[in-house]
């Protein structure tokens, strides 16, 4: 049974804070639901499934009890940053399944209130089966993802230009997004000239930390139809997961190769039908190596299709992240797969700033890559189709 | 340009119960690798059960401590030196995380050839297990 058509996000808000010092997570959550119900126009009556990751403080018992939500099933599956992309689709195959009809998705954190960053040693869970034999050598989320890069340039020639021009459609749309944290036009000079973090990646090349969050509200098709709001379809979704492999690891790839693959077979579509992609943008690595893996441009000419501004809304071929991403605009707790959708679902509507604003935005893909490249991730796709 | 690498203190691992035979090798200079006698493959991090076929017949094999650089990066912004993270593939096939050592940052590359070497983790005051890392040598 396939998710296609049977359901749509009637509800999207990103919280307009980048830096949240006077109030809780579980308040961001709060705030964040609020917003997507009234974007939607329904109620916290009307909600009868929750949907969150391991940001939600307190897991799902907390948050459902937290904001007097009465729902018959809760999911919180979790996967790092593309947890809310799956949640989307896991939504939309309660909603076909007839688990529920209003399928409330938060995320929401603040770990610059906390004092937290990404070039910090990753947190020592006990249990964790890999921890014992990774956490002595210093793993980050920036040395990780810098080993995918180094890997992608000695194979592919891939270049640090080529990286910076990610950034540099990045800042180019930030400019016109009053609530983001970085909005200055950058070069590809600047890039390559700001600190080096991790070899090869420059700071330029790594997102925000920021404080914030988003929710969604995914509906069922006769409440869509109710609401005065545009119809967002969701029409296909993959995820998958891939790690080290017992040692038979192979960096040149994310899981996007299935994750991708499993949405557009779900969707019927193709990668030239896409008018409009959300690709999480943790670092200028992350998006070249998804936009290969989508299947955009051939595998090893992601530094290439990126250059020149080819993602750069009104001048390339392929916009992606007008909100200024990751990058630039906004990287709540460290999860970016939220405001990847909430972009993608303002330019199906039509409602994103008018200087970033897709022409005859119809079909939207976003697609995130959660955790590590440098270890274990997890892919998400969603394709939607406004009708 | 140098960047001579300078000792690191390594968080100390958790010793799991099935990993106690790995740990005690470490201390005597020796790197272990599971090795599955029904499917024949080697895997790494070691499993009690096979990744590959779910066998539960893995036995502990020494590994010969030698492979080469698959991938790296040196973390430049970190407290208080820079240090190298990189996974190796062994000779015996599977890639581990690692650390490069006792080596100028600046000099490493891809596909280097490397050797085994074993730091300690934790500190003076709080000694751990040794640690497995690599560093290059010549051919
Ligand atoms: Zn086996």
């Amino acid at each position: 049974m396939s998710i296609e058509g049977k359901a749509y996000i009637a509800g999207a808000f990103e919280h307009p804070k980048r830096l949240v010092e006077d109030k809780s997570v579980a308040a961001i959550h709060a705030e964040c639901a609020k917003g997507a119900l009234e974007d939607a126009g329904l109620t916290l009556q009307d909600v009868d499934g929750y949907f969150c990751a391991g940001d939600a403080p307190g897991g799902a018992l907390s948050m459902v009890d937290y904001l007097g939500l009465n729902v018959r099933h809760v999911d919180s599956t979790e996967t790092g940053g593309s947890s809310y992309i799956a949640h989307v689709s896991h939504a939309a195959q309660a909603i076909t399944a007839g688990k529920c009809n209003v399928a409330l998705i938060t995320m929401g954190g603040r770990p610059r209130a906390e004092g937290k960053s990404g070039v910090k040693p990753k947190k020592f869970t006990p249990n964790v089966p890999e921890v014992p034999f990774e956490i002595p050598y210093g793993p980050t989320a920036v040395n990780e993802y810098a080993m995918a890069a180094s890997l992608h340039m000695h194979k592919y020639g891939t270049t640090s230009e080529q990286l910076a021009w990610v950034k540099v459609a990045a800042s180019h749309h930030a400019q016109y997004n009053p609530n983001a944290r970085l909005k200055d036009l950058v070069t590809v000079e600047d890039v390559l000239h700001s600190p080096m973090i991790a070899d090869p990646l420059h700071l330029m090349d790594c997102c925000v930390v920021s404080d914030g969050g988003g929710a969604l509200v995914v509906v069922n098709q006769e409440i869509a139809r109710g609401l005065k709001r545009p119809l967002i379809k969701v029409i296909g979704a993959g995820e998958s997961p891939k790690g080290p492999m017992g040692g038979n690891m192979d960096m040149t790839y994310t899981a996007a190769v299935h994750s991708g693959k499993a949405a557009f077979e779900e969707a019927g579509v193709n990668p030239a039908e896409i008018k409009y992609a959300g690709i999480y943008d943790s670092f200028t690595i992350t998006v070249i190596m998804q936009l290969e893996d989508l299947g955009f441009c051939k595998k090893g000419e992601g530094g290439k299709f990126v250059a020149d501004g080819n993602l750069i809304a009104g001048i390339g071929n392929l916009p992606i992240n007008t909100d200024g991403g990751g990058l630039n605009n906004n990287h709540p707790t460290s999860r970016g797969g939220m405001t990847k959708l909430i972009e993608a679902v303002r330019q199906l509507r039509e409602e994103a700033h008018p200087e970033v604003q897709v022409k005859d935005c119809d079909i939207a893909l976003v697609n995130g890559i959660g955790g590590g490249l440098g270890s274990r991730h997890c892919s998400a796709t969603l394709i939607m189709e406004r009708v | 340009m140098e960047t001579p690498q300078q000792e690191r203190k390594m968080a100390i691992p958790e010793v799991h119960p099935e990993h106690k035979e790995y740990w005690d090798a470490t201390a005597e200079g020796k790197l272990l690798v599971k090795q599955c006698e029904s499917c024949g493959e080697y895997h790494y991090y070691p499993r009690v059960l096979c990744p590959f076929c779910m066998s539960d017949k893995t036995k502990w094999k020494e590994a010969k401590g030698t492979g080469n650089i698959y991938t790296f990066s040196v973390m430049r912004r970190a407290k208080p030196a820079p240090y190298a993270i990189a996974y190796v593939t062994l000779d015996e096939g599977p890639k581990m995380m690692t650390n490069i050592v006792d080596f100028d940052l600046d000099r490493i590359h891809m596909n280097q050839k490397v050797k085994v070497v074993f730091k300690q983790s934790g500190d003076q005051d709080n000694p751990g297990p040794f640690i497995p890392c690599f560093t290059p040598v010549k051919g």
